[in-house]
């Protein structure tokens, strides 16, 4: 089946929209184009015998060494009962001045308003267009990601102890 | 200012310039009517709500950190307390991941995948249970409540004696269980049954057409099916806009394509489709649906499967969790919705290198601003009773 998207899609959006499919042992998984991200996404939602309109879950992926950070989409059918794993891979020097950029899919599917705010909190990832791009799970002056690998925690947080 | 800051400051010029005819109040974090610790900022215009910001947070526990500290064994007991009130069916769906990637899933004795059904139903009736009791307390009914606690307490203790614990079981184990049901499980389990029975139809004589309940309903926060789908809702509120999505029937993972169970949608029976009394009566309904599997299971575990002096609950548990390096989304329909963990393994370690939990709470609070829009505050107590959200998920 994802072969199939994936020539679809190719077809409508282009060679590079999709980089390559990873074949997982239980579920392939589409890797795409970062800058592609938003065409592919709406063109999975709308088009007709795909309609992905229920996006399940955002979660990043830190490989700590290689300085590269994985967004993984997990899309699900309703009217098809199929479900689909999109991955955007984002090469970064992980410092906190340059956060890794990824265009935001909260005008495709509302869902990935409050999964992006959480992937920006804790892992630092920036979505360019997000409609309001704030911490959701730590307070508003927390320093740093801390689901990063190599994030260390503080020695204190508003003059308290916390180690 | 950098860039990165620019949501903050927009949200604090928000407050600041909110005009003098409009009021800030502040819902939570330590109300009851909030289910927990959850902060919503309202800003109002007299008893109309104009714009519900939420602020979540207050109770993270950094579950993925932790879960990508340790191995996946000793992950399940934080699994037990991220929708604290059905542990069992957040095990279930966390031990079916691993059990998945590690292939053996299907060689599972069917005396322990129905037992697995058993507890993790028994535990969806008990986190149904607590959602219409404290859904009536919400709206002013306090009797309701009382009843729900008392036949919840006889699934806290059949559990309890199960596992040993009454919440935060700890029960269902990678490739197994923690231990055989007690001898005398199933015959104290139908004793249940058969009182509980009664028990359901009078409690949904005293709430379901009760003419205070429905005027404070029936109509209120209404949700379009596009709407849910698009804010991922998932579980009884998206079955309550009308939409027949449940997981246990389109995965069809461990028993359930053996069992007989309808799945309840929302009808707009007293008023539009979707509104709070759909999505509370889809929780009745389920909870029925709940006690048709478990007299099933039991019948089973009786019958086909009964207990045997050879059979050992722990004897697949692996000693050591080794995977190839893979990834892999399992989802389950949890009594909230779809609970999801995506796990990404690393190579000649037992210890994953990411492990993200969806919790079906979390989003299915994100429709809170879009519903709750425009409604008085009082009924914003009604639809946030209704979408049922538990803390220990939503932040995690």
């Amino acid at each position: 089946m994802i072969a199939q998207i994936k020539d679809q899609i190719i077809n409508a959006l282009g060679e590079g929209a999709v980089i390559r499919t990873d074949e997982q042992p239980l579920q392939p998984i589409l890797v795409v184009h970062a800058g592609y991200l938003l065409e592919i996404a709406l063109f999975l939602r709308d088009t007709e015998g795909l309609y992905f309109d229920f996006l399940s879950n955002i979660s990043v992926v830190d490989y700590f060494p290689e300085g590269r950070f994985d967004v993984v989409y997990h899309l699900a059918s309703i009217p098809y009962q199929t479900q689909l794993t999109l991955k955007v891979e984002l090469p970064n020097d992980r410092s906190l001045e340059h956060l890794p950029e990824i265009p935001s899919v909260s005008s495709v599917w509302r869902t990935a308003d409050w999964h992006e705010r959480e992937a920006f909190d804790l892992m630092g990832v920036y979505f360019v267009g997000h409609p309001d791009l704030r911490r959701i799970l730590l307070p508003d002056d927390w320093q740093g990601h801390p689901l990063r690998k190599d994030y260390e925690d503080p020695e204190t947080y508003h003059g308290i102890a916390i180690k | 200012m950098t860039r990165y800051t620019e949501g903050l400051e927009n949200y604090k010029k928000k407050i600041a310039a909110i005009s003098s005819q409009e009021m800030v109040i502040n819902m939570g974090p330590q109300h009851p009517s909030t289910h927990g610790v959850l902060r919503l900022e309202l800003i109002t215009d007299g008893e109309i709500v104009k714009e519900i910001i939420p602020h979540l947070g207050y109770l993270h526990r950094c579950f993925d950190k932790h879960a990508e500290s340790m191995n996946y064994g000793k992950t399940i007991p934080f699994t037990d307390r991220l929708d604290y009130l059905a542990s069992m069916n957040n095990s279930h769906a966390f031990v079916m991941g691993v059990e998945r990637m590690l292939g053996i899933d299907k060689a599972l004795p069917k005396r322990i995948e129905y037992i697995r059904v058993l507890v993790c139903e028994l535990n969806r009736i008990a986190s149904h249970l607590i959602a219409i009791g404290t859904y009536g307390i919400d709206i002013g009914a306090f009797t309701p409540f009382m009843w729900c606690f008392r036949d919840r307490e006889h699934i806290m203790n059949m559990l309890e004696w199960a596992s040993g614990s009454r919440m935060l079981y700890n029960y269902i184990w990678i490739g197994g269980l923690f231990y055989d049901l007690p001898v005398g499980f199933e015959e104290r389990c139908q004793d249940f049954v058969s009182y509980f029975k009664p028990k359901l139809i009078e409690l949904d004589n005293l709430l379901s057409t009760n003419q205070i309940f429905i005027s404070r309903t029936a109509n209120i926060g209404a949700l379009p099916a596009d709407v849910a789908i698009q804010y991922g809702c998932s579980g009884p509120m998206l079955r309550a806009s009308g939409i027949k999505w449940d997981l246990r029937r389109v995965d069809g993972y461990s028993v359930y394509p053996e069992l007989e169970f309808d799945i309840p949608v929302g009808k707009g029976e007293m008023g539009k489709l979707g509104d709070c009394w759909d999505r509370y009566k889809v929780r009745v309904d389920e909870v029925r649906e709940s006690i048709r599997i478990i007299e099933q299971c039991l019948e089973r575990l009786k019958g086909d499967f009964k207990r045997t002096p050879d059979f050992d609950p722990r004897a697949m548990v692996p000693r050591k969790v080794n995977l190839k390096p893979q990834e892999y989304y399992i989802r389950a329909e949890n009594p909230k919705g779809e609970l999801g963990f995506h796990f990404v393994t690393q190579e000649k370690t037992d210890i994953p290198r990411r492990v993200k939990a969806r919790g079906p709470s979390f989003n299915n609070l994100s429709v809170l601003p879009e519903l709750g829009k425009g409604q008085l505050i009082a009924d914003l107590i009604a639809i946030l009773g209704s979408i049922d959200i538990v803390l220990g998920e939503v932040d995690r």
